[in-house]
């Protein structure tokens, strides 16, 4: 199905999140690439070891959770926009989710935004906790935002309404 | 007439790095592009780039012609470029007729020419298809990306390519609405990457449909999409209508190569490569001798891939005009590798089995 409609099965997902444990201890990036393209920034931006592509640039990224400090650097590299950051540290009840958002307006830090799905279906209001959009970034700003814990696994966009 | 080493015809990635590989071997070059500016569709590319790191992965394509200039820079004194000049014959005595700025004609007699002309678009045959409003791709992405000028408010997109599934997301960014993305494919063509950051935009993508016709007066109003079986024919009753003012069409490009067909160049028909390419050996050195190819012109790929072979016929054109560098062969070498590990995946899959049609 994932080829035909470009959402992936919630079986997917879960494989490339790292073990609830590793989310509760910190900041970790989630890489959401799923099929052979030949592409590696991911790999030369992280400055941890925590990604590997390998010789052969069509092979998918492997995460080593343990190495990652969820920097958000190779966040903004991701040509194809398929990595996030998640933080379950902070607090009991939330998550903090870093996107990436190339969009305008962006949101305002406090801000309550809608939360959307892989689908682009709204899930739940998010709040807006950060917006990074250093020159670093090359115009990929990062959005930090503050989701209900349930929906981890499922949120994934936002939408800012005008 | 005009005296000139190497004239490379077309100034967008495979031609500005073919430029700066000859160069770079201490060849004088020329660049002659029709556009205004050098850069070719880099130009138009707001997103980030795939590939490798020494394919500029993770640039902007809007920004890789600024560093392929500058790089170019450094060679100025080997460097002339033209633009607005349009090559417009390539003849059997290998005489290159230009005309420049709609007045200006004449001729160049190079020692040795890459021809790097890119590809044009395809498209596609319904009742209307002519009604204005309906664009193709590159037309969409020059009005908004070149111009500012958004081409519409709601958009239909026809392909679930690389191109379609990106300009769906340039449209979004410029406060476009895109209703929906269809292709007759049963699968996504295009990166799944970007497929996936367009439906979490809420965009959904039809795989197995097909546009039945266009409707409007004076200009778009309405588009008759139906599902298609596994054999492309429409399934009676399936029909859906969206209410749109543009339809972009992205159904592919097909390599835009006459002149070497007109020089007198073996060509073949590779439906790998996306249509009629020039027979060349893995110098990229067509069956007219000093007559070289780089990029879409060989076969629709990539701009990364594109990139890489201009750098690998710059190479190889400098070095049989006498220009060859003590690190010949680590060049060679290397540009050869590149294109091996962009064409290695599945993604590559049919651009390596159209290659192995194409060795002289």
């Amino acid at each position: 199905m994932f080829e035909k409609t470009g959402i992936p099965s919630a079986e997917m997902i879960m494989k490339k999140f790292p073990p609830i444990e590793r989310i509760n201890k910190g900041a970790v990036a989630v890489i959401e690439c799923y099929k052979e393209i030949p592409c590696n920034p991911c790999e030369t931006a992280c400055k941890f070891d925590a990604i590997n592509v390998g010789e052969d640039i069509n092979s998918i990224p492997k995460a080593k959770f343990e190495n990652c400090t969820g920097c958000a650097i190779c966040l903004s590299k991701c040509p194809g926009l398929a990595i996030m950051i998640v933080d379950g540290s902070k607090s009991k009840d939330t998550v903090e989710v870093k996107i990436p958002y190339e969009f305008l307006p962006l949101p305002k830090e406090g801000q309550f935004v809608k939360g959307l799905n892989r689908e682009g279906s709204y899930i739940t209001d998010v709040k807006v906790l950060k917006v990074l959009a250093p020159k670093s970034f090359d115009r990929t700003p990062v959005i930090t935002i503050e989701v209900d814990r349930r929906f981890l696994y499922e949120i994934r966009n936002i939408k800012v309404e005008v | 007439m005009k005296q000139a080493e190497i004239v490379i015809i077309g100034g967008g990635p495979a031609g500005l790095c073919a430029a700066l590989s000859a160069a770079k071997s201490g060849s004088n070059v020329l660049i002659i592009d029709k556009n205004k500016n050098l850069g070719g569709q880099l130009i138009k590319q707001t997103h980030m780039f795939f590939g490798s790191e020494k394919q500029y992965a993770s640039k902007r394509g809007i920004d890789i012609p600024e560093i392929l200039i500058d790089e170019l820079f450094k060679y100025k004194e080997n460097v002339e470029i033209k633009t607005e000049a349009t090559a417009v014959g390539m003849y059997e005595d290998g005489i290159i007729t230009v005309l420049e700025k709609e007045d200006n004609y004449y001729k160049i007699e190079p020692k040795a020419v890459i021809v790097a002309t890119g590809a044009y678009e395809k498209f596609l045959s319904f009742p209307n298809n002519d009604l204005p409003g309906i664009y193709g791709a590159g037309a969409v992405q020059t009005l908004m990306n070149v111009y500012g000028v958004k081409p519409g408010n709601k958009v239909l997109m026809v392909g679930a390519g690389n191109i379609g599934l990106i300009v769906s997301y340039q449209l979004m960014q410029a406060g476009v609405e895109v209703k929906a993305i269809l292709d007759a494919a049963p699968k996504i063509g295009g990166y799944l990457v970007h497929a996936s950051k367009i439906r979490r935009m809420g965009v959904p993508i039809l795989t197995s449909h097909t546009v039945k016709e266009a409707i409007g007066n004076e200009f778009l109003e309405k588009v008759v999409i139906s599902e298609v079986d596994e054999k492309f024919n429409r399934i009676k009753g399936t029909e859906m209508i969206f209410d749109v003012d543009v339809m972009c069409i992205s159904v592919g490009l097909t390599p835009l190569n006459e002149l070497l067909a007109l020089r007198g160049c073996e060509m073949k028909y590779i439906p790998q490569l996306s249509g009629i390419v020039p027979v060349r050996n893995e110098n990229y050195e067509t069956t007219v001798e000093n007559v070289f190819v780089a990029g879409d012109a060989t076969g629709v790929e990539e701009a990364s891939a594109a990139m890489v072979e201009g750098f690998l016929a710059g190479l190889c054109a400098a070095a049989k005009i006498g220009y060859k560098p003590d690190d010949f062969i680590d060049r060679k070498n290397d540009y050869i590798k590149q294109l091996n590990n962009l064409r290695s995946g599945p993604a590559g899959k049919h651009i390596l089995a159209g290659i192995e049609q194409i060795g002289r």
